[in-house]
C-alpha cells in the first residue's frame, strides 16, 4: 500500500474520524480520567499501547484462524476475551521486566481491558478490509486520536473547575456540555487532511 | 411479594434509570441516538441481551466461580450478542447495516455487566429477569428521549417522517457528535433539577459502578482511584466516598 495512504489513515483517524469526539467509543476514559493533565497522557498512552498490541494480535486471528475456518461469526466473542487476556498478559510482562514503564502506566492498564475503543478499533480495522499495516496505522491513529482529544479536555476541564456554574450543571453535565465544544473545534479538521494530502 | 416484583421492574425505568441516574452506557447512547429509529433498534437489542444475559448469569450463580466471574459474564453477553447479531444479519439486513460497530460493541456496554455483577449474580432468575427488563426499557426510554430531541430538531422529522413546519427551523448540528454531547448534558441536568434525589451523587461524577474493571480496580471512580494509586493524597471528600465504599 501506498506510504501516502497509510499516512491519510493515521490523520484521519487523529483528526477527522476521532474516536471519542466523532465516533463515541471510549468515552467512560475520556469523562472519567480527564480531571488532571498528567492522568489524561497516561491514559492516552496506554490506550495506544493497548490498541496497537491488540490490533497486532485480533488482525491475524481473524485473518489466519477464523476466516479459513469459516468461524467469522466468532468475531466478537474471540476478540474481546483475547484483548482481556492480552491485557492481562502485558501487565504482568511489564510488571516483571520493565518496571519503570510499569509503574507509570500500570495504573491504567486494567482501567482498559474492556474499553469499547480498543474493541472498536479492532473490528473497524477488519470491517474496512485494512490490510496488516494499514490496520496498525489505523490503530496507532485511533489511539493518538484518543491521546489529543485526553490532553485537549484535561485543559479545558481544568478550566471549568474554577468556574462558578449553576447547581444543576456542576459536575457531569457542564463536562458534558464542553465536550460538545470540543467535538465542534475537532469539525474545523475534516477538510484539512483531504486537501493536504490531495485525496 | 407481588408488589415488591413490580418494584423490580419500574425501578430501572425511572428512579434508578441506567443512562441518566447510574450514567452507564455512555458510547452506545451517543452514538445511537441520532435517529429515532436507530434509537429503538439499539435500545431493542440491548434490551434482549440484557434480559437473557441476566437469566443465564443468575442460573449459573452458584456454578461460576467468584475469582474468574468477570470473564464468564464476559463470554455468555458476548455469546448472546453474537445471537442478536446473526439474527439481525438475517433478517434485518438494512438496520444491521446501519448500527455497524455499535451492535458488536453491546459485549462491552456497562449496563449489562454492570447488572450481572450488581444484580443477576445475588438473586434468583425470574428477579434477575425483570431487572433486565426494566433496565433494558430504562435504557430504551433514555435513548427514545434523547433520538426524537436530535431527530425532532436536528434534521426536522420524527421516525423518517418529515415534520413540515419545521423543515425551515432545522439545527443540524445536533444531529453530529458535538449535538449528542450537548443534549445528553442537558438531559443530565434536568433530571438533577426536577428528577429523583437518591441518585444525585451519583449523577456528579462520572462511576465505574458497571464497568468492567471495577473489579480490579477496587470500584472507586476511575479518576480517584488514579490519584490513590499513583500516590497522590485524595481530598477529604474522596476518602469518604472510599470508605462508603469499603
Amino acid at each position: 500500500m501506498e506510504f501516502k495512504v497509510l499516512i491519510y489513515i493515521l490523520l484521519t483517524g487523529v483528526f477527522v474520524n476521532n474516536y471519542v469526539l466523532q465516533r463515541f467509543l471510549g468515552i467512560c476514559p475520556f469523562l472519567g480520567v480527564s480531571k488532571k493533565f498528567s492522568q489524561a497522557t497516561g491514559m492516552g498512552i496506554a490506550v495506544i499501547f493497548v490498541m496497537l498490541c491488540s490490533t497486532a494480535v485480533t488482525w491475524p486471528i481473524q485473518k489466519y484462524v477464523l476466516e479459513p475456518n469459516k468461524l467469522g461469526y466468532l468475531q466478537t466473542i474471540v476478540f474481546i476475551l483475547v484483548i482481556a487476556a492480552l491485557v492481562q498478559f502485558v501487565e504482568i510482562v511489564l510488571k516483571k521486566f520493565i518496571p519503570a514503564l510499569h509503574k507509570s502506566l500500570g495504573v491504567y492498564l486494567p482501567l482498559i481491558t474492556t474499553n469499547c475503543a480498543v474493541l472498536g478499533v479492532a473490528i473497524n480495522n477488519i470491517t474496512d478490509g485494512y490490510n496488516f499495516v494499514a490496520s496498525m496505522f489505523s490503530s496507532l491513529g485511533a489511539g493518538a486520536g484518543f491521546l489529543l482529544a485526553m490532553v485537549l479536555f484535561a485543559g479545558v476541564r481544568s478550566r471549568i473547575e474554577n468556574c462558578p456554574s449553576p447547581k444543576s450543571v456542576q459536575g457531569l453535565p457542564i463536562t458534558l456540555i464542553a465536550a460538545s465544544i470540543v467535538s465542534l473545534a475537532f469539525f474545523g479538521f475534516s477538510g484539512v487532511i483531504d486537501n493536504l494530502l490531495g485525496m | 411479594m407481588k408488589n415488591n416484583k413490580l418494584s423490580i421492574l419500574l425501578r430501572g425505568l425511572i428512579a434508578e434509570n441506567p443512562v441518566l441516574v447510574l450514567v452507564l452506557g455512555t458510547c452506545p447512547t451517543l452514538a445511537q441516538s441520532t435517529s429515532v429509529i436507530a434509537a429503538l433498534s439499539m435500545g431493542i437489542a440491548a434490551t434482549l441481551v440484557l434480559v437473557c444475559s441476566n437469566m443465564v448469569i443468575s442460573v449459573l450463580r452458584k456454578i461460576i466461580p467468584d475469582t474468574v466471574r468477570i470473564p464468564c459474564y464476559i463470554v455468555v453477553i458476548a455469546g448472546f450478542v453474537t445471537v442478536v447479531q446473526l439474527l439481525m444479519q438475517a433478517y434485518l439486513p438494512d438496520l444491521y447495516k446501519m448500527m455497524g460497530v455499535y451492535l458488536a460493541l453491546i459485549v462491552v456496554n456497562c449496563i449489562i455487566l454492570g447488572r450481572a455483577e450488581m444484580f443477576a449474580r445475588k438473586n434468583n432468575v425470574i428477579d434477575s429477569a425483570l431487572d433486565g427488563l426494566g433496565m433494558g426499557l430504562g435504557f430504551l426510554l433514555a435513548l427514545l428521549a434523547m433520538a426524537t430531541i436530535r431527530e425532532v430538531f436536528g434534521n426536522g422529522s420524527f421516525a423518517g417522517i418529515e415534520i413540515s413546519f419545521l423543515a425551515d427551523y432545522k439545527i443540524p448540528i445536533l444531529t453530529q457528535a458535538p449535538g449528542g454531547f450537548l443534549v445528553f448534558g442537558i438531559l443530565i441536568a434536568i433530571v438533577n433539577k426536577i428528577g429523583p434525589k437518591k441518585g444525585a451523587e451519583k449523577r456528579k461524577n462520572f462511576s465505574c459502578e458497571g464497568c468492567p474493571s471495577a473489579s480490579l480496580c477496587g470500584k472507586v471512580s476511575c479518576a480517584e482511584n488514579c490519584e490513590l494509586v499513583a500516590g497522590g493524597e485524595p481530598d477529604a471528600a474522596d476518602t469518604k466516598k472510599e470508605e462508603g465504599n469499603a
